[in-house]
């Protein structure tokens, strides 16, 4: 057949599906809220914007911290108050030693975590793609899922001497293990009618691996990566507690020998804080990598 | 008319750990000829799909082979276009997209991939969603982008695996009527898969009506029905006396 022949529509032939396309498209991409009764109406409108969400997270904030401060300026809990923890963190960031410590964790915790996908992704398309690979590599994986990475810090420090390597080496190897089964798994559950439908189309295994698989394992990967930076957070904080010169978890175990309650507090708060901006950011990666999702 | 396509003592074996055998499909003959409309309608479990597949090249036959043109089929081709009944579309790419896919691996260039893509996604009335991804389009829209996708890549063979089985009563009919148009300006031979009597009826030229365990070929029906087919058609005395053959057929197949 030749294209150019039938380039000119047929009017009569789609009249009446041109007429039942505004009426699908109207309810197919305008949908009503499910919950739209009067009753909830205000409550809804507020939750609804963007901003309004906002704006009940950073009340339910202050509150927390109000709560925190009537708590402890009262004496009622040993804690340090809210203003003492604030005027410790105005000092530590005057003398940089708050900057310094952020600094470090953050470049060992990227590094690992970098590595570490960098590494599981690759891993975890070849075990979902090719079976030998799979049966080669599951057991080790599966393995050392199993023995938390802070148990490899002993070993680690043994053999690879008490510089950034072995921290960063324990942080590779727990966003790795998170990352690869996540990949692997997103190989595995890729909808095998879509790989039917691009073998059909001529699709050979390279392109169906490159337009297919990789694309409908993004969410997967995603997860992974996702889970991978918590571990990886989790792991440098206490990497950084049992064997460290410097960063957040060094500056708290320091903290406890002074009975310095602020500065752990310091630190805590900005372990805190870090790690939700990374998972803010992987998020807004994930958000825009897997946006064509159908989300409830 | 020589035939399109040929089954020739398709047969399918499934092993099922713990239990015998089972022919999906046994000893399955069937001509289709060249531009022809066949539908196939048979209950579940009588190897409708599994005749399908094979024909796409997506399940290899445990004994017997099919033909097309002459050639036998070893696998899946884009001169064999397959619509699913899941629809199958790219969650991540535009209906542009979706439809351009096949092109892009023809090696199109791609102001004629965009050509040919735009033509198609008018031909099932989708141009305003060209940009749009499926996950915002209805089910009787995501089939229509199916079909365009699949028609795009000029395929000989359209094969449909139940493809309005999910939609509702109303969009199945107007698909059905969008089918028959494309079908009569595009003269494709297709094979279309149903657990749908009127729509066996409706479509064909001719009906294979199946009957289950094992999986086989029960009868034919030929369809004398006038094209283009209408409304008034559908509810003839003739379509309804076909319409009561078929139905007898598929469901007391031991009386006819």
């Amino acid at each position: 057949m030749t294209l150019a022949a039938s380039d000119r529509p047929d009017p009569a032939a789609f009249r009446r599906p041109r007429l039942t396309r505004s009426a699908e498209g109207k309810t197919a991409l305008a949908p009503a809220p499910l919950e739209d009764t009067a009753g909830n109406a205000a409550q809804r409108s507020l939750l609804d914007r963007r901003a309004g969400r906002l704006a009940i997270n950073v009340l339910a904030v202050v509150a927390g911290i109000l709560i925190w401060g009537l708590f402890t300026t009262e004496g009622m809990v040993g804690l340090p108050t809210p203003l003492e923890v604030g005027r410790q963190a105005v000092v530590q960031a005057k003398n940089g030693l708050l900057w310094s410590d952020a600094a470090a964790s953050l470049a060992r915790v990227s590094s690992g975590f970098l590595l570490g996908i960098a590494v599981a992704i690759p891993i975890g398309f070849l075990m979902g793609w090719y079976r030998l690979a799979r049966a080669v590599i599951e057991p080790y994986v599966q393995f050392f899922r199993t023995i938390p990475p802070l148990a490899i810090i002993p070993l680690a420090i043994v053999t690879l001497g008490i510089e950034e390597t072995p921290k960063i080496f324990v942080i590779f190897l727990s966003s790795f293990l998170s990352s690869v089964v996540a990949t692997y798994q997103g190989v595995v559950n890729v909808d095998k009618t879509l790989i039917n439908a691009a073998r059909v189309l001529g699709a050979g295994d390279f392109t169906i691996f490159r337009r297919v698989v990789v694309p409908a394992s993004l969410p997967y990967i995603m997860v992974g990566v996702r889970i991978g930076l918590g571990s990886s957070w989790a792991t440098v904080v206490a990497a950084e507690l049992i064997a460290a010169q410097s960063g957040l978890g060094f500056r708290m175990q320091q903290a406890q020998l002074y009975y310095d309650l602020p500065t752990i507090f310091v630190s805590l708060i900005s372990i805190g804080v870090l790690g939700l901006l990374m998972d803010r950011v992987v998020l807004a990666i994930d958000g825009f990598l897997t946006a064509w999702q159908e989300k409830l | 008319m020589t035939a399109k396509i040929s089954f020739r003592n398709v047969t399918k074996t499934y092993a099922v750990a713990g239990q015998a055998p089972f022919n999906a499909i046994e000893d399955f003959n069937l001509d289709v000829a060249d531009g022809e409309f066949v539908t196939v309608v048979g209950p579940s479990g009588c190897g409708k799909s599994t005749a399908l597949n094979v024909a796409a090249g997506l399940v290899r036959p445990s004994s017997g082979g099919i033909t097309v043109d002459g050639a036998r089929v070893e696998g899946p081709g884009p001169e064999r276009g397959v619509i699913f009944q899941q629809y199958a579309l790219f969650p991540w790419l535009t209906v542009r997209q979706n439809v351009e896919f096949g092109l892009r691996i023809a090696g199109h260039r791609r102001d004629e991939r965009r050509r040919i893509a735009d033509h198609f996604i008018d031909l099932v009335g989708l141009t305003d969603f060209a940009g749009a991804l499926p996950k915002t389009l209805s089910g009787g829209m995501k089939q229509r982008c199916a079909i365009a996708r699949a028609y795009a890549v000029n395929p000989k063979i359209l094969l449909m695996d139940e493809p309005f089985g999910a939609l509702d009563a109303l969009t199945r009919v107007q698909l059905q009527d969008q089918l028959l148009a494309m079908w009569s300006r595009e003269r494709r031979t297709v094979v279309f898969i149903t657990h749908d009597v009127d729509e066996a009826v409706y479509l064909a030229n001719r009906v294979v009506v199946m009957a289950a365990r094992p999986g086989r070929l029960h009868r034919v029906v030929d369809v004398d029905l006038p094209f283009p087919r209408t409304e008034d058609i559908r509810l003839s005395a003739a379509f309804a006396a076909l319409r009561n053959e078929v139905w007898r057929s598929v469901y007391h197949p031991a009386l006819n």
